[in-house]
């Protein structure tokens, strides 16, 4: 008798789906060699990426496992898939010209994107650790190789290879947390360690067990970038090249922490007395460090990591308004605040790389917040809307970021985490003088050249497209509320 | 039975369950240790000691074993090690598969192909790239 039944595909059809076609780009652009190869496999894994969005949606139905427990889909994993597809389809988009000037374009860059892409779908979907720690490492060993993309430069090389190392330092860690959970908790099924941990539910845990969450814990921190595992974060930022860096600051962020809320939410959800402090630890230390680092920077890439740092630290506050012991509401509006975190500032980052892509003079990319000073006369339309980012970034009403930060706060203050939202309330008014600076440096400084037109169509719609969704997010916000709802009742089944 | 209540102190904490099925492998440790001991001392003191610079240095494939390690070597060398493992792997994946395919039914099998056509896409790609040409 077979001991392995064939098992259902269809919740899997995305990621199956996803898998083809990267395998079916490889070979279309090894084996084509006309001139327009890249762009075609560009062209084509954009389209790729963007309908799985739809394919995802069609085929979840409620919560669906399959492949014997290891792959779970559900109307949360189909909220982290969209926005982790869409970032990744706007990634090859901006990412086209750039590698076309800088000489690097090669059609493997988009199927590396396509296949990080999946790995992110896999670590979104995952029900078992280790088909967690499969999507994850699928995801960095793809992400390793773009960071490294601009090979003969030192710093895209350094880049790589520092991600390298503390990827692997972290996915150690991440493995030796899960080996702790598997020795304590005899599975690596998560409905199964929930039901483990239900059963001592109000008892101190073993210590091996803590031990191994703070592990898995200190290893999904890394992959958010929360400090203190996010020392990384700045110089891969910087040395990567830019599309790379808009996609790094996006997709794997996003899919991490979905993974992260998945994980801690349901196996540990009954330890939430455990794992919150830690959390509202790096929660703390990442908005610190992300308000006060970036204040002496001068380079608009690694600000942008600082800036991402902190904003993975507001987004921790969901997660640790998550693990209050208040009520299941309360808990909810934690995971809710997360989602709606991440939609926004998914918009906010495309929005301002786009930007940063488009500062460019005389074909040499910039990356001083210098070079922005008088853009407001040279090219007051991208000044404006690079002001309209920053002002959400820094949380302004009534643009989008302020929304994501109320929704966060309400809930931290719901689930009495005062000190916390003190805190972050505090951390955003420091964050808001270097997003204010470069507003200032573009309006108040004296005019230098004007960066290099015209302005490609890809770049111009992905402009128009997250501004108007940043602008305009207070007046229909329903989508993204409604769909972060939908996406938190999956993590809290009644 | 006589170890009843031992039985229920090991059902009473997993962690020392856990350790008892590890019981045979220390044992086998154990004797590995002893045996590999014994046939040592025995080679120490009943064979003829006749040593020279080349017996007493360590043995190292190809390399001076004292010497910079950062000396620079051809990354093609690389790139033939990375290829070979790949394939190494697919065969020691293959055994076992091949072991069990009467028990693992058509799913095994399956999962088996499906891992060997993503393999050769890989294969076909450094193929076409010209990773396998020396020159």
């Amino acid at each position: 008798m077979p001991v392995a039944a064939f098992p259902d595909l269809i919740p899997a059809i995305p990621e199956i789906y996803l898998a083809v076609s990267a395998m079916i780009l490889l070979m279309l652009g090894v084996y084509s060699t006309g001139k327009q190869t890249v762009r075609t496999v560009s062209y084509l894994s954009t389209a790729a990426l963007f309908f799985a969005i739809p394919l995802t949606v069609m085929v979840t139905d409620g919560r669906m496992v399959t492949f014997g427990g290891l792959f779970v889909t559900d109307s949360f994993a189909v909220y982290a898939k969209i926005l982790v597809l869409v970032s990744a389809g706007a990634a090859i988009v901006m990412a086209q010209d750039y590698l076309e000037r800088q000489d690097i374009a090669r059609f493997e860059f988009p199927v590396l994107v396509v296949l990080a892409s999946l790995g992110m779908l896999m670590m979104i979907s995952a029900n078992d650790l280790m088909s967690l720690y499969l999507g994850l490492e699928l995801q960095s060993l793809a992400l390793y190789v773009i960071a490294s993309f601009q090979r003969d430069s030192i710093r895209s090389a350094e880049a790589g290879l520092k991600y390298f190392v503390l990827g692997a330092l972290a996915s150690g860690i991440l493995l030796y947390g899960m080996s702790l959970i598997y020795g304590f908790a005899g599975t690596t099924n998560f409905d199964s360690l929930a039901e483990v941990f239900k059963a001592v539910n109000g008892t101190e845990p073993h210590l091996g067990v803590i031990v191994g969450i703070v592990f898995i814990i200190a290893g999904l921190a890394f992959k958010v970038s929360a400090v203190p595992f996010h020392m990384w974060t700045p110089d891969v930022y910087e040395g990567a090249p830019t599309p790379v860096t808009a996609l790094f600051a996006v997709a794997p962020k996003i899919a991490a922490m979905a993974l992260f809320a998945r994980v801690l939410v349901g196996p540990f959800g009954d330890l939430a007395g455990e794992w919150q402090q830690i959390i509202i630890f790096i929660s703390i230390a990442s908005m610190a460090l992300g308000a006060f680092a970036a204040i002496n920077q001068n380079n608009i890439k690694r600000l942008m990591a600082y800036s991402s740092i902190g904003h993975m630290g507001y987004a921790l506050i969901g997660l640790a308004a998550a693990g209050s012991a208040v009520s299941a509401e309360v808990r909810a509006a934690g995971i809710q605040g997360l989602l709606i975190y991440l939609a926004i500032y998914m918009f906010m980052n495309i929005g301002t790389f786009a930007c940063i892509l488009l500062m460019r003079r005389q074909g040499r990319m910039l990356e001083g917040i210098d070079d922005l000073a008088g853009l407001s006369k040279s090219n007051p339309v991208m000044a404006m809307v690079l002001a309209v980012f920053m002002f959400s970034m820094a949380g302004i009403p009534p643009l989008a970021g302020f929304f994501g930060k109320f929704y966060i706060f309400a809930a931290a203050i719901e689930a009495d985490l005062f000190a916390l939202a003190i805190i972050g309330v505090l951390a955003s008014v420091v964050a808001a003088f270097y997003y204010l600076r470069i507003i200032k440096v573009m309006y108040f400084d004296s005019s230098e050249e004007e960066f290099d037109r015209p302005v490609s169509r890809d770049m111009k719609s992905i402009l128009v497209i997250t501004g108007v969704v940043v602008i305009l997010f207070f007046i229909y916000p329903d989508p993204v509320l409604n769909g972060a709802e939908l996406a938190t009742s999956a993590l809290f089944p009644q | 039975m006589a170890i009843d209540t031992r039985s229920t102190d090991l059902e009473w904490d997993p962690m020392n369950a856990l350790l008892a099925q590890y019981l045979p492998i220390l044992i086998f440790i154990g004797i590995a240790v002893g045996l590999a001991g014994i046939i040592l001392t025995a080679s120490f003191i009943v064979a003829r000691q006749y040593p020279d610079m080349e017996k007493l240095s360590q043995y190292e494939c190809g390399f001076e074993p004292f010497e910079d390690a950062r000396t620079k070597f051809d990354v093609r060398f690389y790139l033939v090690a990375i290829l070979f493992i790949i394939f190494d792997l697919e065969v020691a994946f293959l055994f076992p598969w091949a072991v069990s395919l009467g028990q693992i039914g058509i799913f095994g099998f399956w999962s088996m192909v499906v891992f060997l056509g993503v393999l050769t896409v890989g294969f076909v790609y450094e193929w076409k790239k010209g990773a396998l040409e020396w020159e």
